[in-house]
């Protein structure tokens, strides 16, 4: 009888057992901090030890600082242009891929995707050289392809006009292939039926992709959109090692790295939260809207 | 008509393929490059040569051989960590009914929607406090707490029907024995999948690492290239050499779990 009992007392506690480990290491080394920070955005710091309350000082502070305008303009254009560019690319190659006929369907995509598996410091030191003037492979290529030698002059990432090109461009080639296995797989899962019928009632290509296509992929597009878009205002690694920095006129500082030199580095903790705080109601408001705006909210998951 | 469309798309697919891995042959052809001929024409024919790699073991400060070994460390000891945490709790969250359960899943969900960055200066303070700043264990349980992770494993787990539990609990089984004998062999998928994500997170991480670890002797893969970036600029051979033995573990990862990460990747999105 007593060893029934054990059985039925593992049975009850096991649970609370099993996400104890998690649980504590996630209550330490995260919630706190999330908390932590909220509190700390109201002090100036000076390394770990020293904080004077401020009040709202950090917030009106970055508000009016040029250099965060700066910061958050970089980060808007670079989120912006580089959803816009790489998107149509994904969907696209999706497209072309979840057509039944097409052969080798595995390696276009592992090709496609290859670029993802490099992280964005080590794609920042590849393009680092890739993108050098006279000799860098893009400069050659693109003299080359065109036939017009004024290519090879091209200082991507010494002009400032060219900075934010460059790290859009290398954006593209980075995560095109990450959006497109969203697409391919929920264009695989699309009801065949559904395609069969509006080939019966005559439906072009083109009225096929609205009528069916679209609505079904909705779901996955929103959440290619909202990832993007979070995931591009944390831009950090690829201009720090792309550019050793923010770059010429600082046209290569995002927000992150922006927290970092002015926050982090100088040891003003409270400072570098404030500027977190910041950029994470920036980036809720934005997904918000991008859900509000496709009608998915109810749909979000 | 037929023949042209499809003619068209080859060529895009291979114009698209060709775009993704040629900075993937370019990079490797100039590792095997002399240093003076990193830069000569893509297509000519250069004797191939392991000067670069020489010189990048020989260089002292940084070492990448010792960055080599805490990446691989830090990574497959935290892998390990988190892949125990996460699918014991996701376990948990999918299969019994607890006090706070619901709590625990809204916090959770809170946490993922704002941006870690928000975490560092208090995340650093804390490890500062407790004496872990510059320590391999204060990288390893700072990330065991993979929210990420358990929304993964509960999902997967989710779908495995409560009959073989219970049979197995007849048989006698304790949790623990459903959880590693039944769970776990049939989330396997997910599990290959989650291994790779949690690999690569790592790996390739910066911010963190190059605050948390402050001595040479502790740098990461990340931390030790950005830095020889700055040192070495015209050692381009070197450099690409250190860029490429960075990638290539994540790519032969990649390489054998494949299927299991592609399906596993996309699988919270596309079911919903």
């Amino acid at each position: 009888m007593k060893n029934a009992s054990v059985f039925k007392t593992q049975q009850k506690l096991a649970p609370y057992l099993f996400v104890l480990p998690f649980v504590l290491t996630f209550l330490i080394f995260s919630a706190y901090p999330y908390i932590k920070s909220l509190n700390y955005s109201l002090y100036a710091t000076s390394g770990p030890k020293d904080a004077a309350f401020v009040g709202l000082g950090n917030f009106k502070f970055l508000l009016s600082d040029p250099d965060f305008h700066q910061a958050v303009g970089n980060t808007a254009l670079f989120a912006l242009a580089s959803i816009l560019f790489q998107l149509p690319i994904s969907l696209g190659l999706a497209l072309l891929l979840s057509q039944k006929w097409v052969k080798g369907v595995n390696f276009w995509r592992l090709a496609v995707f290859a670029p993802n598996l490099m992280g964005q410091v080590f794609v920042g030191v590849l393009f680092g050289v890739l993108l050098q003037p006279k000799f860098g492979l893009v400069n050659q290529g693109l003299a080359g392809i065109s036939r017009n030698p004024a290519w090879l002059d091209y200082k991507w990432l010494g002009e400032p006009n060219l900075v934010m090109p460059a790290l859009i461009g290398v954006s593209i080639w980075l995560y095109s292939g990450f959006n497109m296995i969203y697409f391919l797989a929920a264009l695989q899962n699309v009801d065949q039926e559904l395609y069969e019928a509006a080939m019966v009632d005559g439906a072009n290509g083109w009225q096929r992709f609205r009528a069916v296509t679209l609505p079904a992929i909705l779901p996955v597009m929103v959440f290619v959109l909202v990832t993007a878009t979070v995931g591009s205002f944390q831009l950090y690694e690829l201009p720090r090692t792309l550019l050793g920095g923010g770059g010429p006129d600082n046209r290569g500082l995002t927000i992150i790295m922006y927290l970092f030199n002015n926050g982090l580095l100088p040891g003003d903790l409270g400072y570098a939260s404030a500027v977190g705080w910041t950029l994470a109601v920036m980036v809720a408001a934005l997904a918000a809207i991008q859900l509000w705006v496709t009608g998915a909210g109810k749909r979000d998951n | 008509m037929k023949l042209f469309t499809r003619g068209l798309t080859y060529l895009a697919l291979s114009l698209a393929a060709l775009l993704s891995l040629i900075p993937f042959i370019w990079l490797l052809k100039a590792t095997l490059s002399p240093s003076d001929q990193v830069f000569s024409d893509f297509f000519k024919f250069v004797t191939p040569t392991l000067e670069n790699y020489h010189e990048l073991f020989t260089v002292k400060e940084p070492s990448f051989a010792r960055s080599l070994f805490n990446s691989v460390f830090l990574a497959c000891a935290g892998v390990m960590l988190q892949l125990f945490f996460c699918s014991l709790a996701g376990f948990a969250l999918a299969k019994y009914e607890f006090k706070g359960k619901k709590a625990l899943m809204a916090i959770q969900l809170l946490t993922v929607f704002i941006p870690g960055a928000v975490t560092l200066g208090p995340g650093y303070q804390l490890m500062y406090q407790l004496g872990l700043v510059n320590s391999y264990q204060g990288m390893l349980i700072g990330s065991a707490g993979n929210v990420f992770g358990i929304f993964l494993f509960r999902q997967a787990m989710l779908g495995v029907p409560d009959e073989l539990m219970n049979a197995a609990r007849i048989d006698g089984s304790t949790e623990f024995g459903i959880y590693w004998n039944i769970l776990m062999p049939i989330v396997r998928p997910m599990t290959g999948a989650f291994c790779l994500l949690t690999f690569m997170g790592s790996w390739n991480s910066l911010l963190w690492p190059s605050m948390m670890l402050q001595t040479s002797d502790k740098h990461t893969l990340p931390i030790a290239l950005a830095n020889m970036v700055g040192i070495y600029s015209n050692k381009y051979g070197m450099l690409m050499a250190g860029t490429f033995l960075s990638v290539l573990p994540v790519i032969v990862l990649f390489l054998l779990l494949q299927k299991e990460f592609l399906s596993g990747l996309t699988s919270g999105a596309v079911k919903g």
